[in-house]
């Protein structure tokens, strides 16, 4: 049995090397054009054909999202500020979701078990909390270390911890994601083996448990593209308000 | 004792923090389900926190699987 890390390689299908930058097309950059390509699709085969009064059924379906990302962020941005968010808060859970169920068809990859795809998510969204916090408070921003009602003698020690859990936020983020991604497919590649290795009279248990994980990973998927999405309404929430 | 040996014990160990994970997820859906017992139509605004809980809770025992990977990488 092989390694099972080896199924996250990457493979390369259309080597592309622009002066020292590898920018070949691999299967991780097609799963990821697929992903966009399903999402964006379903929203403009809808518009295109009219939106109408009476929806019909993927204008329902449409709908039924679009207003609960709208409800999320309305409960932690607040209903005037919320308006500009709601675009980008709903791309990014559906980016998300989509990329974290591709990958559970046989044979594809999951992009968000990489690291390197999540923490990109993760430090866009810090970066993009501070941009927001500083742009609408000044300096004043840096108020958001200090917590309310706290004795004044203990803020020198509060302010390096609130640092640190301000530091730690992208870091929970991008490592909640993919170990998420990562931990699911691993046990998945690890039962599978079991039970392709194992014979016909013993292998069906493994098997059964197998089919059993694979609709837990369909519900995590849902789940951790949600717990991203909530935590980003937080942050921009708390950049805003400032607690 | 050699470098290989030591890894694989220092990977087995880091499985010994998901015991706590298991515990916080099941002390969070058994409030759930007692708190949906007590008033059932409670149900909509307490599964919200529900899963929000359970999926932060989840993130530390998935920060010890980080762990054991990082172990792994080095060797």
């Amino acid at each position: 049995m092989e390694n099972p890390i080896q199924h996250f390689e990457v493979h390369t299908i259309i080597p592309i090397h622009i002066g020292g930058l590898d920018l070949s097309i691999n299967n991780a950059i097609v799963a990821m054009w697929v992903g966009l390509a399903v999402v964006s699709c379903m929203f403009l085969l809808s518009v295109k054909r009219g939106l109408s009064p009476v929806p019909g059924k993927l204008q329902s379906v449409l709908e039924i999202v679009v207003e609960f990302v709208q409800t999320l962020v309305y409960e932690f941005i607040g209903k005037e500020e919320g308006r500009k968010y709601v675009p980008f808060i709903g791309s990014l859970f559906l980016f998300i979701l989509a990329c974290n169920l591709i990958g559970l068809i046989p044979g594809s990859y999951t992009i968000t078990s990489q690291l390197v795809v999540t923490g990109v998510f993760a430090i866009g969204i810090f970066i993009m909390t501070l941009v927001i916090g500083f742009s609408k408070h000044g300096l004043h921003f840096l108020g958001i270390l200090v917590p309310p009602g706290i004795p004044k003698i203990l803020i020198p020690l509060m302010i390096p911890i609130e640092i640190i859990s301000m530091v730690a936020r992208p870091v929970s983020l991008a490592v909640r994601l993919f170990a998420n991604m990562t931990a699911g497919h691993t046990i998945l590649y690890v039962l599978f083996g079991l039970a392709m290795s194992a014979s016909l009279m013993v292998g069906w248990l493994p098997f059964g448990f197998t089919i059993v994980i694979n609709g837990l990973e369909i519900a995590i998927a849902f789940i951790q593209a949600y717990i991203f999405t909530i935590l980003t309404c937080v942050y921009i929430g708390d950049a805003i308000h400032l607690h | 004792m050699e470098l290989g040996a030591a890894a694989l014990i220092g990977m087995g160990l880091c499985a010994v923090g998901f015991g706590g994970a298991a515990i916080g997820i099941g002390y969070i859906f058994a409030q759930t389900i007692e708190t949906v017992g007590r008033q059932p139509n409670a149900e909509a605004k307490v599964a919200k926190y529900c899963w929000i809980g359970f999926a932060l809770v989840e993130a530390i025992a998935l920060y010890g699987l980080v762990v054991a990977f990082i172990i792994m990488g080095k060797v």
